[in-house]
């Protein structure tokens, strides 16, 4: 068994949004004011901290609207990493491996998990240092695949139903006008020719009140 | 190995093709069926909940496992081959109803000439109009012959759509370069995204024929010849890579499934993983059966009168390599049919189009929208083209999530993350847009399946190599679309347009279409096909293989219709014919 890590936010960095907790229970931040402790499935807090600051580089929050912070990216990365995807449970991993062109598609070894590990070492007090720098230092891992899936994640994170743990309090559909899954739009899709359609984005729990299982959560 | 009882037929695979032939063979006769399947239970039920973006169309879950068995690649035979180890140019499903539960459901039919693309082409251009090292052959069979099955696939599905040819008379509105029809559409075409419906303006004002593309999302509530209802599409957009909560989109599962549970004599065995077709060669050649392990690794023989292959393109041609029936092709002797003229398909995002006004793309379905078919024929517009066959444009509201559609930008911005980006990419979002084209794949002698010598599936057999390269015919296909379709993206006001790139190496990594053909294909003559314009092969006559290995050459067009009207014609033949006197229906 690993030790328990947990990740403590204070109610200040979150912003007072929703935040779904490991165990999916709701807690509206700005109304406590006690940090809220969530308990981690893979990451140790110190990895959990350097990449919720790196997402938050990668995806910030500034004057176009909530970023990874607010989505509980970090939350939703770690969920991920415990789950089917991140143990690679349905790629193909039987050896050889072999350098590949990149039309093969990826061709190593290493799961998702194991990636992050070690591209986390190369950032090591990353969470510590300032805007400026944290920029700088991922602009040095651009090009590795550490910082590819990480970013990739980082938009998933923004934009998942809630259920995985990430786009907590629906912000980051609410920052591109999605609505999430909606039963039907048979009487508006021919209605709202070139006209922006908004309306309020509900979770897949919340449009078929029920008790949706995500995949990480699988054995 | 465990003998079982003889059954009259076994069916390998639940997808359309195999469940389509279950259904047929379970309704018209009181032959004993059983369908292995080594795929999950699947039923229209499961699909209430399952409007979840990442679970589904990102992570995949309805795809098949590539843990247990995928399919290695290289551009050409003096290459290694490596393992596709994640998912990428195509999405094989698994399970009951196969990859017709994930499907799109866009239900054209291939154009006449396609059946007849040898003679055709020679007797248009010359003997010399086909690339040299081309395979491209005749399918034995003409449009004319193939037309009443079409008809009967559109009556089960319930395709929605407006006809262009009802027995030769052009319909305007319909697209007027498909092949006649006997009838209308079961029902009208679906409604219309906005993106799709400034695509249709443009086009006709550049003096295209823009039409719905046929749809078996159903535009409204439908009973089909069968008994089985369904409801009309909502356009809840979540369609394509999911299955449909509403039963609106064809599925194996809705209007297969139904009718076969009823029926005492078939059965469906999931988790059988088939490894092997058993025959005898001699004196008279037939298959015996199938051998399969089941969900707890027990190996089975599995004895059966007729047996049939409808395990997808790649396992239709992987079974019979591993089975020793036929021989393995050989592109440098031209010898040995079984996975010869493996096809893809040229299936590219010709524009990408950036907006000034929101464009709503939540709203859709997995083939909600037009297309024009102007260029899939290449006597037309002959002399602006420098290469054979064409293809189809299409701008289809499929309904974007935004995991998948975020980030999307025009050239112009240089930023992949941090702020510029991401304030880029919100402004984006819900303005941008993608002119596609689909266009033919012609067969070459080097694109082809056979065994890969390394790499082994989770039972330790071989995997599927592909040997797979475009050619400069479908470069220049491409390049040329994407001239028309940036000039169709001008014309519906585009700010932006970030033209396609171009086909370079066949890249594993991009989706392109889950429409392979080949590796079992059809002929008029056992010397270059594997089995008869019946589906029935050659030299096993109690073995036939249903789908789309069975394509000599792939067509613009999606292939579902053609796989089903292949299915119904062969059920005709083994019903009418081969059950009264077991032989050669050819
Ligand atoms: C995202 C997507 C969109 C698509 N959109 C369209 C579209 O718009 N229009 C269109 O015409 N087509 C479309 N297609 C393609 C269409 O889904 C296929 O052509 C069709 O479903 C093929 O049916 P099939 O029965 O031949 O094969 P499948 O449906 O693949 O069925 C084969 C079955 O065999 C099983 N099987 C394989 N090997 C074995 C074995 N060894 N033992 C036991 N079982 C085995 C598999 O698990 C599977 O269930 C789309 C496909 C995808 C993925
Ligand atoms: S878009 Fe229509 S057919 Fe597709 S899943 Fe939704 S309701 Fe079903």
């Amino acid at each position: 068994m690993r030790r328990r890590h947990f990740l403590t936010l204070s109610a200040a960095t979150l912003g007072g949004v929703l935040i779904y907790s490991l165990d999916r229970k709701a807690s509206l931040l700005a109304a406590q004011h006690k940090p809220v402790r969530i308990p981690l499935r893979s990451f140790t807090e110190t990895e959990a901290l350097i990449v919720a600051a790196a997402a938050s580089r990668i995806f910030p929050s500034d004057d176009s609207g909530p970023g990874a912070r607010e989505a509980g990216v970090a939350i939703f990365i770690d969920r991920q990493l415990a789950g089917a995807y991140g143990r690679d449970r349905f790629r193909y991993t039987q050896p050889p491996f072999e350098d590949a062109p990149r039309e093969l598609g990826y061709q190593g070894s290493a799961t998702p998990r194991q990636i992050y590990r070690e591209g986390l070492r190369g950032l090591q007090g990353f969470h510590l240092r300032d805007p400026a720098a944290q920029d700088e230092a991922l602009r040095k891992i651009e090009p590795t695949l550490f910082f590819s899936v990480l970013r990739q994640n980082t938009i998933e994170g923004m934009f998942c139903d809630p259920l995985h743990g990430g786009n907590a309090g629906m912000v980051g559909w609410q920052l591109v006008g999605f609505p999430g899954p909606r039963m039907s739009n048979f009487d508006e899709i021919e209605k709202y020719y070139g006209q922006a359609y908004r309306p309020k984005p509900v979770s897949l729990r919340q449009a078929t009140g029920a008790k949706v299982r995500p995949s990480e959560d699988e054995k | 190995m465990k003998a079982l009882p003889a059954v009259d037929a076994v069916i390998v695979g639940a997808g359309w093709a195999g469940l389509l032939m279950a259904k047929e063979l379970g309704t018209r006769t009181s032959l004993s069926v059983v369908v292995l399947e080594r795929g999950p239970s699947r039923q229209s039920s499961d699909y209430s909940t399952d409007m979840d973006e990442l679970d589904f169309a990102i992570r995949l879950r309805m795809m098949q496992d590539l843990s247990q068995e995928t399919v290695t690649l290289r551009h050409d035979p003096t290459q290694r081959a490596l393992p596709l180890r994640q998912h990428g140019a195509f999405l094989p499903g698994a399970g009951v109803g196969g990859t017709g539960e994930h499907w799109n459901a866009q239900v054209p039919r291939f154009l006449p000439d396609c059946f007849e693309l040898l003679t055709k082409t020679a007797a248009k251009y010359g003997a010399n109009a086909l690339p040299e090292d081309h395979a491209v052959r005749d399918w034995g069979i003409t449009y004319d012959e193939l037309e009443p099955f079409y008809t009967r696939v559109d009556k089960l599905l319930g395709s929605s759509g407006q006809a262009g040819n009802i027995r030769g008379k052009l319909i305007n509105g319909g697209n007027i370069f498909e092949g006649w029809r006997s009838e209308e559409y079961p029902t009208p075409p679906t409604k219309v995204p906005y993106f799709s419906w400034l695509f249709r303006d443009a086009a006709k004002s550049l003096g295209y024929h823009p039409y719905p593309a046929p749809s078996a999302n159903i535009s409204r509530a439908y009973t089909n010849p069968d008994g089985i209802s369904r409801g009309g599409c909502t356009y809840c957009g979540f369609c394509g890579r999911f299955g449909c909560m509403v039963g609106a989109k064809a599925q194996p599962t809705n209007v297969l499934l139904p009718i076969i549970q009823k029926r005492k004599n078939v059965s469906l065995r999931i988790g059988a993983w088939v490894r092997r077709v058993l025959f005898d060669p001699t004196p008279k050649p037939s298959a015996r059966g199938v051998t399969y392990v089941d969900g707890a690794g027990e190996e089975f023989f599995q004895p059966a009168s007729l047996v049939f292959l409808a395990s997808w393109t790649f396992n239709n041609t992987r079974l019979l390599l591993l089975s020793g029936i036929g021989e393995s092709h050989d592109p440098a002797t031209g010898g040995g049919t079984v996975g010869s003229n493996l096809t893809h398909q040229v299936s590219v995002p010709s524009a990408t189009a950036f907006f000034d006004q929101p464009l709503n793309r939540f709203m859709g379905s997995g083939s909600a929208g037009f297309l024009f078919s102007d260029f899939d024929r290449d006597d037309l517009h002959r002399s602006s083209m420098n290469f054979v066959r064409g293809g189809y444009f299409a701008a289809r509201g499929y309904g974007f999530q935004p995991i998948g559609a975020f980030g999307v930008l025009p050239n112009s911005v240089k930023a992949t993350w941090g702020s510029e980006w991401k304030k880029a990419a919100v402004r984006y979002y819900d303005r941008t847009a993608t002119i596609g084209f689909v266009g033919e794949h012609l067969a070459y002698k080097a694109n082809f399946m056979d065994l890969d010598p390394v790499y082994k599936d989770k039972l330790g057999d071989p995997l599927l190599r592909l040997t797979l390269d475009w050619r400069d015919n479908e470069r220049k296909m491409a390049d040329f679309a994407t001239r028309r379709a940036v000039e169709v993206a001008h014309a519906m006001g585009a700010r932006e347009i970030n033209p396609f790139v171009g086909l370079r190496s066949y890249d594993s990594t991009r989706y392109n279409s889950t429409h392979i053909q080949g590796g079992t294909i059809m002929g008029d003559s056992p010397a270059h096909s594997v089995v008869s314009p019946y589906l029935q092969h050659w030299q096993l006559p109690n073995l036939f293989i249903l789908g789309g290995s069975t394509f000599p050459q792939n067509a613009s067009a999606n292939p579902t219709p053609t796989i089903l009207a292949f299915v119904y014609r062969a059920a005709d033949a083994i019903v009418d014919r081969y059950l009264k006197h077991p032989g050669p229906l050819a």
